[in-house]
């Protein structure tokens, strides 16, 4: 099926990048003919204007992924030795329908958009992306989540034959994640498979990565094997690391310092040497999509 | 086999402000690479990061000659006051790179010295910097007499170590590499604490 696809690789030339399909994720849909069944929706929806998308090289050579090196360089160097395909998820917990599920049945269905998105490091740096991805929330509706579940976990991929990094303790591998379900399951939540249209690149998480905007980076965890729900809150790997500097909701906030550096403001990679820091927004700037999530709450206690 | 008199007699050939142009060469080499886009898409840490670095470089460096005369005879005393010159000059465009180009708001660089221990810490080895930058002359040796002279400076052991913890403590998780040169500026301030056997003494600094 997938060789009918080769045939369209001339039009990359002509097509605007932001519009090309993603081919892991045809190639996942059963080719041309599970296309329409994907409903491939290239135009971004949560693209807020004048938002400028950061180029591919700044995005793919500038990355946090310690399971490949703690260097911002490191990842775009070794994580070519990640293996992608085959790749599965397993799906297990508060679920009606657990098991492994093979990354072309994790796509069965799932509707990919492009969402062009600020990407917010902890340590004060931001981006624009634009994904190519799935609502969570649709792959949690196909498994089926029970009524106790209430937190969802995530795990990262343990290769130690393919992750340099892995070799010293800098976290307690594997890397680990979690979302309150609601959290999850808020339209803005994605499953990434791509960026600009290609294939997810092994340095950002291939093939598959969650994707929180209104959230510091780290919570959106790469290359993911296992997605559990429970009832309790999951632990989370910096949490665990040093859990006075990261908590588990980890929501973009310019009030609510890091104990070492400010959150007041970040810097824009790509806007060169002498470019103005620019302020953070709250909640990244989805503050009129998600504030409602954590009406009542101390944010600065539950930071 | 004694190798320390041919290779001081070599090093007596090379006159220490060679040591000044070559250490400026990394410095220009820096800003002209991060300027055009040669250390990647985020040059302002890359530059700001690799003076840091480079700056801890040469305060080790500095406490390596002491150790390096008494355990292999070879002496690299006649370079020592130009390493930590360039140290000084290292970390103090380290700081500004940090001032000017990154954190850029006078208030929050105030609100990051105080609040933020690894920048105190930081701040702390680079103001004891500041005297013996000035004091790096003949003049002032002859000045302050050589004992009081040579007191002041072991302010450098404190402004390694200063500089070793302000690394550990700013990197995120548990990173072998910063740990490596604290473990490395304490091993060269114990070795101060071995005691001198014998009467082959090595003549006073």
């Amino acid at each position: 099926m997938a060789h009918r696809w080769t045939n369209d690789l001339t039009h990359d030339d002509v097509t605007p990048e932001r519009a090309w399909l993603n081919r892991r994720q045809i190639i996942a849909a059963g080719g041309l003919a599970g296309l329409a069944a994907t409903g491939l929706a290239p135009r971004a929806t949560a693209a807020p204007e004048g938002l400028k998308p950061n180029t591919w090289e700044e995005i793919t050579t500038y990355n946090n992924f310690y399971e490949f090196g703690t260097g911002k360089g490191d990842p775009a160097e070794n994580a070519h030795m990640l293996t992608t395909s085959p790749w599965s998820i397993t799906i297990d917990g508060l679920v009606d329908r657990p098991g492994d599920y093979s990354f072309e049945e994790v796509m069965e269905g799932m509707t990919v958009e492009e969402r062009i998105y600020r990407f917010r490091c902890v340590e004060a740096w931001s981006m624009v992306i634009p994904w190519n991805g799935f609502e969570l929330a649709d792959l949690l509706d196909k498994v089926g989540v029970k009524a106790e579940a209430r937190y969802v976990a995530f795990e990262t991929a343990l290769r130690p034959d393919e992750m340099p990094g892995v070799r010293f303790p800098v976290l307690d591998w594997p890397y680990v994640e979690g979302l309150r379900l609601d959290e999850a399951r808020h339209p803005l939540t994605i499953m990434a498979t791509g960026i600009y249209g290609r294939d997810i690149p092994n340095q950002n998480g291939a093939p598959i990565r969650l994707v929180v905007p209104w959230k510091y980076g780290f919570k959106s965890i790469k290359s993911i094997v296992r997605i559990t729900l429970t009832e309790d809150e999951p632990p989370t790997s910096w949490n665990k690391a040093n859990p006075r500097e990261y908590g588990f909701y980890s929501n973009v906030n310019p009030e609510v310092d890091h104990p070492r550096w400010s959150q007041a403001t970040e810097r824009v990679i790509g806007s060169g040497l002498f470019a103005r820091r620019q302020p953070t927004l709250m909640f990244n700037g989805y503050e009129e999509e998600v504030a409602s999530l954590y009406e009542g709450m101390d944010l600065t206690e539950n930071y | 086999m004694d190798l320390a008199g041919p290779i001081n007699g070599a090093l007596r050939r090379v006159p220490p402000w060679s040591l000044y142009i070559v250490a400026a060469v990394p410095v220009i080499w820096v800003f002209w690479a991060g300027a055009t886009g040669r250390l990647g898409v985020e040059p302002v840490e890359a530059i700001e990061h690799r003076l840091g670095l480079w700056g801890l470089w040469l305060l080790i460096a500095g406490l390596c000659v002491t150790p390096i005369r008494r355990f292999t005879g070879v002496s690299l005393i006649r370079f020592r006051r130009a390493v930590g010159v360039t140290a000084f000059f290292y970390i103090l465009a380290h700081m500004l790179v940090w001032l000017v180009l990154d954190v850029q708001i006078l208030a929050q660089v105030w609100a990051d010295i105080l609040k933020r221990p690894y920048i105190t810490v930081g701040m702390a080895g680079f103001l004891l910097m500041i005297p013996l930058a000035l004091t790096s002359n003949n003049w002032s040796v002859r000045r302050l007499g050589p004992q009081a002279w040579q007191r002041l400076h072991r302010l450098t052991y404190g402004v390694a170590l200063l500089g070793g913890l302000h690394f550990v403590m700013l990197r995120k998780g548990f990173q072998l590499e910063p740990l490596l040169y604290l473990a490395a500026i304490l091993g060269l301030l114990a070795l101060r604490l071995v005691p001198k056997r014998g009467r082959r003494a090595v003549p006073a600094e």
